[in-house]
């Protein structure tokens, strides 16, 4: 599925990623956990082709094919999903606005029909009370005026509606609290499947109780640190990352 | 000084410029000096505009022409499109008066057209709306890039009644829409709202003045623009709270969007304050495209293009929506997708 070899990556001539190395095959979930400023968010624009974000060096590919050199919208037709730390808000926008634009783009860019409006109302409507949001809030602008967990809620409801390949949660676990972290929890464990994988980039071992990784790996330094299993997750809640930071 | 005394007298030296500090941002002493010859009546068949199949009352002038005068008395809404062309060039000064009576109710939907000609156009609107009357007037100015108007609108406004307004306009060579309401309180309410896209060289300037004289009134102004390549929008927004007018609420609101490095956005939003007791507020932002609601959308899947234009579309459609005649409305809506090339 997605594999990542001796990255490295610079935002304004500053040295971010310094040869990081990943591989995460399909049907697994892999963490990545790691201090502040190590890195992980920057990852998760570099997969995605954030502007700004300069590969120096390295190659990312998704089922062999190089992410790297395609646009973000393309990335996004072929299945790669980011769920963003800070969803933006878009005024003037209707979520299901938002949401079917995408959806249908990313179908065009497949080749694929657009989605009829009664199929997709029918699958928003499904969608949003498998993840209890309230139907008349995917009518407002999206994000506008939403509280953290609203928005963090509606990551991951586009995220069911456009089920993507490849999955990045970069804190999704912020601004929750504990009913709406396994609400999200849920969502995201019923998108696990053999033909799926997923990068979770948490700061804290909280997230992993919900959502069981197969593996973690530790990022410090701008390099995969250190791999495990998930016990690894309940070792640096305990021991902390000040070992990586003092190595990196 | 102004644009109607110049054409009548032929003397350029009346036009106004930079030096008067309202049209300092459109100055046509600069630009013509010399004024074109009085357009030719036109002969043919005249264009009815975009608003003529959704009105009771369909009016349509080209190059000016008799004054055209509009009564209504109706209770219930009778609307009258109003279409003025500019055809073949040259130069001419309309005049409308719009009269709604107490308690009447008028959607007036009022359209200008150019063509490709040099032309310099002139409109003047005296309007009164009666106590209790209600005005909505939407504005769509489809003017030639080549063209030069000028359309200024003076509003009286009786006890109670209601002005609502939006102008949408993409601009000429040099234009200028103003209006200018004298506004009693007591109960008056009036909403001022306008769009601009502007693209090539163009240049639009919506102006507002509104002076509340008397206790309770309320404004509401929302203006939203996007400029692209070398155009230029211009703002200038002023209300007026004259003493004793206590208990006004008024609230002004501009929006920009500068998608080139060479566009240009000058604004000015004044609040002129008297009075002790009220409430006024005004925002002003102009500002460049958000690139992260951009690369946002396009992590979703939408190619930058396809962002781009949900994003802009949206920006301006707040003022879009708010206009309340639907017919109107979809007019509205058909403008701004072509204008933002959708």
């Amino acid at each position: 599925m997605l594999s990542i070899s001796n990255l490295h990556v610079e935002i304004d001539g500053k040295p971010i990623l310094k040869g990081l190395t990943l591989d995460i095959p399909a049907g697994e979930v892999h963490a990545i956990m790691g201090p502040n400023g190590a890195g992980k968010s920057t990852l998760s624009y570099v997969l995605t082709g954030r502007q700004g974000y300069e590969v120096t060096e390295g190659t990312a590919t998704l089922d062999g094919e190089d992410l790297l050199s395609l646009e973000p919208s393309e990335r996004s037709a072929r299945g790669v999903f980011l769920s963003f730390q800070y969803p933006l808000e878009i005024p003037g926008v209707p979520a299901l606005t938002f949401i079917r634009t995408a959806m249908n783009a990313q179908r065009k860019a497949r080749g694929e029909a657009e989605i009829t409006a009664p199929a997709f109302l029918k699958l928003a409507k499904a969608t949003a009370a498998s993840l209890k949001i309230d139907f008349e809030m995917l009518k407002r602008a999206l994000n506008v005026g939403f509280s953290g967990g609203e928005k963090k809620r509606m990551e991951i409801f586009q995220m069911a509606m456009l089920s993507p390949r490849f999955l990045i949660l970069d804190e999704t676990d912020s601004g929750l609290d504990i009913d709406a972290l396994k609400i999200v929890a849920d969502g995201v464990n019923a998108m696990r499947g053999p033909d799926r994988a997923m990068l979770v980039i948490t700061h804290y071992q909280r997230l992993l109780d919900y959502i069981k990784p197969d593996r973690v790996h530790v990022l410090a330094g701008g390099r995969i640190a250190d791999s495990g299993g998930p016990e690894l997750a309940h070792e640096l809640e305990r021991e902390g990352y000040d070992k990586y930071a003092r190595a990196a | 000084m102004s644009l109607a005394s110049a054409l009548k007298t032929s003397d350029v030296t009346l036009l106004p410029g930079k030096r008067d500090e309202d049209w300092k941002w459109t100055d046509l002493r600069g630009l013509l000096r010399v004024l074109p010859p009085p357009s030719q009546p036109f002969m043919g068949e005249a264009p009815v505009g975009p608003f003529a199949a959704l009105a009771n009352l369909p009016i349509h002038v080209v190059n000016a022409s008799d004054p055209v005068v509009v009564r209504s008395a109706s209770a219930a809404p009778y609307v009258v499109a109003l279409h003025f062309a500019a055809l073949g060039g040259g130069s001419h000064s309309a005049t409308a008066q719009i009269e709604v009576a107490e308690g009447a109710n008028l959607i007036l939907l009022e359209s200008y057209e150019g063509d490709d000609a040099d032309y310099v156009a002139n409109l003047d609107l005296k309007i009164t709306v009666g106590a209790n009357g209600r005005l909505e007037r939407i504005v769509l100015a489809a003017d030639g890039a080549n063209g030069v108007s000028v359309s200024t609108a003076d509003v009286t406004l009786g006890i109670g009644a209601q002005l609502v307004q939006t102008v949408l306009t993409d601009g000429a060579r040099r234009q200028r829409i103003e209006t200018r309401v004298a506004h009693p309180g007591a109960g008056a309410s009036v909403r001022l709202d306008g769009a601009y896209l502007l693209a090539g060289k163009r240049h639009a300037d919506l102006t507002t003045v509104v002076e509340h004289q008397g206790l309770d009134g309320t404004t509401s102004q929302l203006t939203k623009g996007v400029v692209r390549d070398q155009s230029r929008g211009v703002f200038q927004g002023r209300i007026l709270v004259a003493k004793g007018a206590d208990r006004t609420d008024a609230r002004m609101g501009h929006h920009a969007l500068i998608l080139s490095d060479k566009a240009e956005i000058d604004a000015k939003p004044e609040l002129l304050i008297f009075a002790d007791d009220v409430q006024c507020a005004h925002g002003n932002t102009i500002g460049a495209f958000d690139e992260d609601a951009l690369f946002y959308a396009q992590q979703r899947g939408m190619p930058e293009d396809v962002a781009r234009a949900l994003l802009t579309e949206a920006f301006v459609g707040e003022v879009i929506d708010r206009i309340e005649h639907d017919g109107a409305r979809e007019v509205a809506k058909t403008w701004a997708a072509k204008g933002l090339g959708l």
